[in-house]
């Protein structure tokens, strides 16, 4: 989120597109009723099914699976024709106004550079027209035809209301109304808020998706703003937490990429980062990456990081491919290329697509362990449940252990949620059995290992020696130590640059910010972004003051928010150029003549004068990028791509499948189904009464939704002769699934492209373990290929056949 | 705590501090005074109150676990009863569904208590002490770096990766979870790691 839960009061509107907020965030989208209530709010829900959270919204409008970038992008020109656009905003703030090169430019559904062998674009064309001294040319009258504001309009021009209506399945006058109320709020005085979740990342194009919307709200003059905001709901409890400290193939903490092979040494990895800013005064903070990583490597290797050896940048693994993501792996396992898989609280036998494949990858693993509270099917998976779970356990030879391990009531800790605040908790139950907490196994498992390379010498044994390890207790680090780590501290007498006869910190003194970090050694901090989360005066992540200065929602003093506890994002974009609030009752920050004040941290130096720097300080151009450069593999501006499995034809290109960058394994490519042999559109989605699959193991929960079900419309049923609460069979080439049949008003088939398409929804909360009775989920249907940026499944759209099956009701 | 006098504190004063006070003393006559003594007193007024964070979703409402015995003092400490911390700014003391039944959730009969193992084609599990499933685990983790752990690439250089293994971290678990695992994975090489957040 750019905002917080507690921030939604202060909107004027409310778009939930791609999520479901009522049902998947019940306590957060009261907030969304507190705007109605109090702030005359309106709601408008789209989305495939009349959900809870459209069953409250002033607007509802249905749509197709897969057809969001359509829907946005005809958002967007509506504005554009309309004149709803917050034009001091994006002048100074955005890059309108920056030409693009000559050579850059789009048709029948590609951008230049194609290259249909690879599978991948030439990026090149993809940039700013710029001086010899690399910064960009503008026309702040936007009349250049090369500028970014023209190149859109021309982009966008297509998508006719007409075109998304056929497209998207949304009836074309309730979308004119919906894009009339969105663009009211590009008045000053009127703020829109999108939340969304993973209804717009499970797809083929899902950083489009949001791409889309980010850039709608732009246009608009609603990011930076208290009401407003791109607001990724997110899923777990701490899935922000993990994001944060990089727990991605990819990534190391702080939102910097692990090396690639390509960057042998620290000098390399940084000449790629040194994000000059492209306009003389701007900030562009991460120019200041040498002192996050240099103190970031500290804290690996402790006092066998020293200048001479690169700070140790070498014992770092080196990428040969992007990323290893889940879908790699288990590819990779499935070619018995994986030997070795540790689960910590995680159950893939139902979170990941295709699960026929992932049975066969499992079976041939030599060892699988689960780290979890809970009997997961993941660990289960060699046990023959019938249908549920159709194998045969004489022929797995998997190894398989299941370690026991604390939850959340049995330990300390911290985690982030959607707003990125970091709340510690505290232990409050003695754990179930021999039950131990993730952090002792981990230390207990990494100890042995060490031990042995002790013993025995082995490959490469230098960086396991040296990891940094300097606990109280080595055996059982305790999360004090590990969270201090994570905010770093000074590892010299830190000099006060304007006095270097004082010290700001002490060598040994927890930091207080990002801002005293080094790149000479002199500091060490695990997560740069988590800087100030514990400082000398304490645990901030354990404040609690409910205290609300300025009655905004920022609540400065509950926990701790990263960055720097700011609240939200982006903020200085909430004042115009002189610094004074687009909206004076809208207050979060001001310029007083000297400084920022307000009721939140400012989201720029404090004392940076409005009229010279500008709010996007992470980008070095110091504005936000509505054309995205080179920076997405599949397009500087999103363009419609239908999903892997669609029931029509792309109509910008007629031989396009899926996304034109996305990557799909051989064997998948094959699976993938048409739809002549599979003419329905399933979707995957979450219930209000349970949580993934552990409230199947809560009794209550599985007394509340006992039971697998999908959900098809009235006109399907009578279509396929299926009676309301019949058994019904659903499949496609990768899988069949039985299922209690709901038939409701609640779904309803879509025109798109001349043809009636149906949804069918399928709910993602069964397995064959827990206390709940055995069913199954979307993942034994779904497409095993992702997201051409990230590669995040396409778990909201594929296609599948469906008939009325024989035998009793499942139970 | 910076609250000085919560919602919550000044609620649970009110209930049970009516049973114990002397009504008497305050003005109440005899008649007041028996009926207050058949009050029964608050359930949780003996229970160790610890501030927690609910473990589902990114919503992260605030709550309070009621525990027989101080998990802190020492002591066993058995939980029975959460509820929605009225002092949380984002849920105020709601619960949803899922939140609202989070005791079923730690108190399930398929908790994981002990550690197992299963065999090659076994049909069974097996309990086993820490000591062996950990030995065995390290046993493995070592023997597959050694085989296939590669330090140089083709190229001559550096690269110091370990791809035949892979590693699920848990976004249900917490920031200090997340870090320690970060670290030891990648000084073993590991590149095939990845969260709930890809997916």
């Amino acid at each position: 989120m750019t905002n917080a839960w507690t921030d939604i009061k202060n909107t004027d509107l409310v778009i939930v597109m791609g999520g479901n907020a009522a049902e998947a965030h019940p306590c957060g989208f009261k907030w969304v009723t507190e705007a109605k209530h109090h702030n005359g709010a309106k709601l408008i829900v789209v989305d495939p099914r009349f959900t809870r959270t459209a069953s409250v919204a002033d607007v509802y409008a249905p749509v197709r699976p897969g057809s969001d970038i359509a829907w946005l992008m005809g958002v967007i020109r509506y504005c554009l024709k309309n004149d709803k656009v917050q034009w001091d905003y994006v002048k100074a703030y955005t890059n309108a106004t920056y030409l693009i090169r000559e050579d850059f430019g789009w048709s029948e559904g590609l951008f230049t550079g194609y290259d249909e062998e690879k599978r991948d674009f030439d990026r090149s064309s993809w940039e700013y027209q710029m001086d010899d001294q690399g910064q960009p040319l503008t026309d702040p009258t936007l009349t250049h035809p090369r500028c970014v504001w023209n190149l859109l309009k021309e982009h966008v021009e297509v998508y006719t209301p007409e075109f998304v209506s056929n497209l998207t399945g949304t009836p074309i006058d309730r979308y004119l109304q919906i894009c009339g109320m969105i663009g009211e709020t590009s008045a000053k005085d009127k703020v829109m808020t999108s939340l969304y979740a993973l209804g717009w990342t499970q797809h083929s194009k899902g950083a489009q998706n949001i791409r889309g919307m980010a850039m709608l709200q732009l246009i608009l003059g609603n990011i930076g703003l208290p009401g407003g905001g791109v607001n990724a709901l997110r899923g777990h409890a701490n899935i922000q937490g993990l994001t944060d400290i990089g727990l991605l193939s990819h990534m190391m903490p702080g939102y910097m990429n692990l090396p690639t092979e390509r960057e042998p040494e620290l000098a390399d990895w940084l000449k790629a980062r040194e994000n000059k800013p492209m306009f003389p005064g701007q900030t562009s903070f991460w120019r200041n990456t040498d002192k996050f990583m240099v103190s970031f490597l500290k804290s690996l290797w402790g006092e066998k990081a020293q200048a001479e050896n690169d700070w140790g940048y070498g014992w770092l693994p080196k990428l040969d491919v992007p990323y290893y993501d889940i879908l790699r792996v288990f590819d990779m396992m499935d070619r018995g290329e994986v030997n070795l898989y540790i689960c910590q609280g995680f159950n893939p036998l139902l979170s990941f697509p295709n699960r026929a494949k992932l049975t066969s990858a499992l079976s041939k693993l030599k060892l699988l362990v689960s780290i979890d509270p809970l009997q997961t099917e993941t660990v289960n998976f060699w046990q023959d449940h019938g249908i549920y779970n159709d194998v045969d356990p004489t022929k797995i030879m998997t190894e398989v252990i299941e370690l026991p391990s604390t939850c959340f009531a049995e330990d300390d800790g911290a985690t982030v949620n959607s707003g990125r605040w970091l709340q510690w908790h505290w232990q409050a139950a003695t754990p179930p059995g021999s039950a131990k907490h993730d952090t002792w196994i981990m230390a207990q498992l990494f100890l042995r290992v060490k031990k042995l390379y002790e013993e025995e010498g082995g490959a490469n044994p230098e960086p396991i020696m040296s990891l940094s390890w300097d606990y109280h207790e080595p055996e059982n680090p305790h999360p004090e130590e590990l969270a201090k780590e994570m905010n770093g501290r000074a590892l010299a007498d830190l000099p006060d640059p304007n006095d270097p006869t004082k010290a700001i910190r002490k060598a040994g003194e927890l930091l207080d910010n990002f801002g005293q970090l080094r790149a000479d050694g002199s500091t060490m901090s695990g997560c740069w972004i988590y800087a100030g989360s514990w400082t000398e005066a304490g645990n901030m992540m354990a404040r609690r003051d409910n205290h609300d200065e300025g009655g905004v929602g920022t609540y400065l003093g509950w926990t701790f928010a990263w960055p720097a506890n700011r609240r939200i994002l982006y903020n200085r974009a909430s004042c115009d150029l002189q610094g004074k609030p687009w909206d004076p009752k809208r207050k979060l920050l001001e310029w007083n003549g000297a400084r920022w004040e307000g009721f939140d941290v400012p989201d720029i130096s404090p004392t940076a004068k409005p009229e010279e720097v500008m709010p996007f300080i992470m980008n070095p151009e110091g504005t936000a990028r509505l054309f995205s450069r080179k920076l997405l593999r599949d397009g500087p501006f999103p363009t419609h791509m239908e999903p892997w499995e669609s029931p029509i034809q792309n109509p910008f290109n007629k031989e396009m499948r899926g996304n034109p960058v996305g990557r799909i394994f051989p064997q998948d490519l094959a699976q993938l189904g048409t739809s002549e042999e599979f003419p329905f559109v399933g979707t995957s989605y979450r219930l209000t009464e349970h949580f993934h699959y552990w409230t199947k193991h809560s009794k209550t929960n599985a007394v509340l939704q006992p039971e697998f079900f999908v959900e098809i419309s009235v006109e399907l049923a009578e279509l396929r002769g299926i009676r309301k609460g019949g058994r019904v069979r659903i499949w496609n080439k990768r899988g069949e699934i039985w299922a209690k049949a709901v038939v409701t008003k609640r779904i309803k088939p879509l025109l798109c492209d001349g043809k009636e398409v149906h949804v069918v929804g399928v709910p993602l909360h069964w397995g064959f373990m827990g206390a709940a009775r055995k069913g199954f989920g979307p993942n034994s249907l779904t497409v095993f290929a992702g997201d051409a940026n990230i590669d995040t499944p396409e778990s909201k759209v594929f296609l599948v056949n469906i008939e009325p099956a024989s035998g009793d009701l499942i139970a | 705590m910076n609250v000085n006098l919560s919602r919550r504190s000044f609620l649970k004063l009110a209930g049970a501090g009516a049973a114990a006070t002397s009504l008497g003393a305050m003005g109440f006559g005899a008649a007041e005074a028996a009926v207050a003594a058949r009050v029964r007193p608050f359930k949780l007024v003996t229970t160790t109150e610890t501030r927690s964070i609910c473990t589902y979703c990114s919503v992260a409402c605030g709550i309070i676990m009621y525990s027989n015995g101080d998990f802190k003092a020492g002591e066993q400490a058995e939980l029975v009863h959460i509820e929605g911390d009225a002092d949380h700014p984002t849920n105020r003391g709601t619960l949803c569904p899922k939140g609202a039944a989070l005791k079923d959730f730690i108190k399930s009969e398929t908790r994981t208590t002990v550690p197992r193992y299963r065999e090659p084609g076994g049909t069974a599990w097996r309990e086993v002490s820490w000591d062996f499933a950990l030995d065995k685990i390290a046993r493995h983790i070592k023997d597959d770096r050694d085989a296939n752990f590669v330090e140089t690439n083709d190229a001559g250089v550096t690269v110091n990766r370990w791809t035949t293994a892979g590693f699920l971290a848990a976004s249900g678990g917490t920031n200090e979870t997340g870090w320690l695992t970060w670290k030891t994975t990648r000084a073993l090489g590991l590149l095939p790691l990845d969260n709930q957040a890809r997916v």
